[in-house]
């Protein structure tokens, strides 16, 4: 078990060099060097070769990388060109908002699709089963951009309950802020849960199916405790890991989303330094990115053992 | 006295009410083993598992009268059921692998039904767990508890299945076909570990099996069912000596006797497929830092096999005989060692040799591809020969598909649409379409039904006299090996104990282990041997 779990960390890091090393390499390789970015258009070629020395951007890759790479873990990501702040805590900022909403969306649509699901897999064929898939495949072929905008229509317009523009209202802080929140949280919510429905409905049918159910039935134990005992530690490892993809994938791109509500989130602000050609915000947001879902996955994968034994060998 | 008493059972499937079981009728009395008997679709297994109301949500107690020490378990609610379920009978299940649940340690699974239905704590239900598995000499009870079903082999896992289900002392037990999926030298261990336990606690066995040879060893009664009525009843030493019904004597006579398959002639022939010293290694499992030690499951075998020969190669799971197989095929790599095919280094990377080299498979279910047809299944292997015109193959085809006893229209279907015994037809026609000189045949009838295995040896023998293939038959059937092997290798965990001809491996083993494997398989299969009728030709 401890093996398991030192391995699995251990397994992680190559990972994160590797993507280190590819973040730096893709803001080297972009055409027009952050020297010239920097100084505008009025820049004489020796004021850029002063500050590319002063950047130490004449020194050889290799050596350019590891002085990045040091700045990088004592956190020093840098300063944005576009407002001069310092780029850890403006991403981690934002990072902050984006986060609240993703995970307040996955665990609420974790909470209410998997007893649906579980429920229309026992009743596999009935009526209510039928309406279950019917209703989140429909949510899962939903585009994002367009029920935010429904959702803003209805509740943010028309029935006036939320606050439109996210913006004003998360500079508001306490009940403003909240009410800020629920829009988007019920747009990415109602999509994810198609997904985890379906996926824990299938689980749970091939789980049903299975002897130890059966055995379970035998040995005159309630349907409730069937379902819940022995069907859905068996059925909720693979929606476990979909739960994983689902948080990495967000927490990395919900900007149409943030748009949508103008939230200001992370992924807003990396589309922005993109507009904006914001070489530190750009590369700070991208490796955050990237490192978040690096480690949420290793996350799931350690808690993986809960619910399959079988892994942890 | 009557604990169990089946009027007139009649159980539906679906919509179009097709009954799966038709008026069975059958009594228990207490403490007593009956055995319902049947092939697949029989009905058997639905029948039993009506009793406790475990039938697939599709099917349906249509009529009759389940009575159980004096309830009618039919017309039982539901919450009544579950108390009797467990607790007054109890069940066992086909598949040691999919019966326990793998997400939940051993403990917690066999004291769920001690708390539920005797409401003990959990320190008590312990402490009986524990005896429970002292008794049943498990290795290290105390451990078992924590364990985990995967850390268990298929015949412990199956003898933890039954210690858990004794744990409440039924007063019936259901055992659907508790060692099919087993070795015959664990079957034998886990069918007296269950009968031992059943006579201590006067339980009552109601053994459901498609083996009349295992039946005759435990059960006094027999039923045996056919398209889901019962054909024929009665003491079973009297329905196996002297079966009155025509399918009774049909099972019977698929029991596996030597008779089937007589001896060829002694001529000595060419060696056609050599193992000299072959070993076979598996990695270990990957660490972070450096290899793991690679498990070695064959170590250095000797084998020869001559042109025409059929070499029954015996053992029990995981003693290696299946990476052998596979090694001759290529589909493993020979860490050790070195085979030989006609004298030369085989090499399968020639693509002679390759189609002189076929392989049948043992699950038929699995290893046909579902949405491929039957033609284009046996018609692949031809699609390497590039002469072949197209008019050709399908010619080819259809005189493989009679050879092998298929009916043409067959070629057009999908191999779901097939039952077991066609399947394994489609996949012995797929080896030999190219008329290789030498087949692994791994297994190939351990996933049929008896009648159905003795057709299936029975090709394999017709076959290969015809075209005169070399073969190396794997089975852990020793009744199986009986009838088609010329010359039989037994092997024990990787190596080889013994080789010789059949009726010397038979008649006079030499090996101790080959001695406990025919004494297991002769307890099975011929605990009636002296009042079956004499085998037809002696």
């Amino acid at each position: 078990m401890i093996r398991f779990l030192v391995g699995r960390l251990a397994m992680a890091v190559p990972t994160l060099i590797i993507i280190s090393i590819a973040v730096f390499l893709m803001m080297r390789a972009i055409p027009g060097d952050p020297a010239t970015a920097m100084l505008g258009d009025l820049a004489t070629p020796e004021m850029i070769a002063r500050l590319k020395a002063r950047m130490g951007l004449d020194q050889p890759l290799p050596v350019q990388y590891f002085v990045w790479l040091g700045d990088i873990l004592t956190g020093d990501f840098g300063r944005s060109i576009s407002t001069g702040d310092l780029v850890l805590p403006l991403m981690l900022e934002r990072f902050q908002i984006s986060a609240l909403i993703v995970v307040t969306a996955v665990f609420l649509a974790s909470a209410v699709a998997i007893p649906l699901g579980m429920f229309a897999a026992w009743r596999q064929g009935s009526a209510w089963d039928l309406s279950t898939v019917a209703v989140s495949t429909f949510l899962l072929s939903l585009p994002s951009f367009w029920l935010g905008l429904i959702i803003l229509m209805i509740f943010g317009l028309r029935l006036g309950w939320f606050p439109v523009l996210g913006t004003i209202g998360m500079s508001e802080g306490g009940w403003t802020k909240i009410a800020a929140l629920i829009m988007p949280v019920l747009t990415l919510l109602l999509i994810e849960m198609g997904a985890i429905l379906r996926m824990i409905r299938a689980s749970t049918i091939e789980v049903l199916r299975q002897e130890y159910i059966t055995h379970a039935r035998a040995k005159g134990l309630s349907e409730w405790t069937v379902m819940w005992r022995h069907a859905f530690r068996n059925a909720f490892a693979p929606t476990w890991t979909l739960i994983g993809l689902i948080l990495g994938a967000l927490l990395g791109g919900i900007a149409v989303v943030e748009t949508v509500f103008t939230i200001p989130g992370l992924g807003r602000l990396l589309v922005q330094a993109i507009y904006t050609r914001d070489y530190p915000v750009v590369q700070g947001c991208i490796l955050m990115i990237a490192v978040t879902y690096v480690l949420l996955n290793l996350l799931i994968d350690m808690l993986y053992p809960v619910f399959d034994p079988k892994v942890a060998r | 006295m009557t604990l169990l008493s089946v009027q007139d059972l009649t159980v539906e499937a679906g919509a179009a009410q097709v009954q799966v079981v038709r008026r069975l009728s059958f009594d228990l009395e207490p403490g007593k083993i009956l055995a319902l008997v049947g092939e697949s679709g029989s009905g058997k297994t639905m029948a039993a598992r009506s009793i406790l109301g475990l039938m697939p949500p599709q099917l349906k107690l249509a009529a009759g009268r389940l009575e159980f020490d004096g309830i009618d378990l039919a017309a039982l609610p539901a919450k009544e059921l579950s108390r009797i379920r467990g607790a007054r009978i109890g069940m066992i299940f086909q598949e040691p692998m999919t019966s326990l649940n793998p997400a939940l340690p051993i403990g917690r699974q066999m004291e769920e039904a001690l708390r539920l239905h005797l409401g003990l704590s959990r320190a008590e239900c312990r402490r009986k767990i524990v005896t429970m598995l002292e008794r049943i000499k498990m290795p290290d009870p105390q451990a078992c508890l924590r364990a985990y079903p995967h850390e268990f082999s298929g015949g412990m896992r199956q003898r933890i299945m039954i210690a858990s289900v004794m744990l409440t002392k039924p007063a019936l037990l259901i055992a659907d076909e508790p060692t099919t999926a087993l070795d015959t030298l664990i079957q034998h261990d886990v069918l007296n570990l269950m009968t031992e336990l059943a006579a201590e606690n006067g339980t009552a066995v109601l053994l459901i099996s498609h083996d009349l040879g295992m039946v005759a060893r435990y059960a006094e009664d027999v039923v045996v069912m056919k398209n889901g009525e019962a054909v024929e009843r009665g003491k079973t030493r009297t329905v196996l000596a002297t079966p009155s019904h025509p399918y009774t004597q049909k099972l019977v006579d698929a029991l596996p006797r030597r008779s089937e398959g007589g001896d060829r002639d002694e001529t000595p022939r060419k060696p056609l497929v050599q193992l000299d010293a072959v070993r076979v290694a598996y990695p270990g499992p990957t660490r972070l830092i450096g290899k793991s030690e690679p498990k070695e499951v064959v170590h250095g075998v000797d084998l020869t096999i001559a042109e025409g020969e059929t070499l029954g190669l015996v053992g029990a799971s995981g003693s290696g005989k299946t990476t052998i197989g596979r090694a001759i095929v290529g589909l493993e790599t020979v860490s050790g060692g070195g085979i030989r095919f006609r004298g030369q280094p085989i090499d399968l990377t020639d693509p002679a040799t390759r189609s002189d080299v076929q392989i049948i498979f043992q699950d038929p279910f699995s290893s046909l591809d579902p949405r491929q047809r039957i033609a284009e299944i046996i018609g692949e292997p031809l699609k390497l020969d590039r002469q072949l015109t197209v008019r050709a193959r399908r010619d080819r085809v259809r005189d493989v598909c009679d050879e092998v006893g298929l009916p043409q229209e067959f070629l057009s279907r999908l191999p779901h649409q097939l039952s077991g015994g066609q399947r394994q037809r489609v996949a012995i026609a797929r080896a030999i379409v190219r008329c290789p000189a030498f087949v692994v045949a791994d297994e190939p009838v351990s996933a049929l039904d008896m009648t159905v295995q003795k057709q299936i040896l029975a090709l394999i023998r017709e076959l290969q006299d015809r075209h005169g293939f070399g073969c190396l038959f794997i089975s852990h059937d020793l009744g199986a090996v009986e009838q088609v092997a010329d010359r039989v290798a037994v092997i024990e965990a990787g190596n080889i104990v013994e080789v010789g001809r059949r009726d010397d491996i038979f008649d006079r083993p030499q090996a101790d282990y080959t001695k406990r494997l025919l004494d297991a398989a002769m307890l099975l299969s011929r605990s009636f041997a002296g009042a079956a009728p004499a085998p037809a030709s002696a």
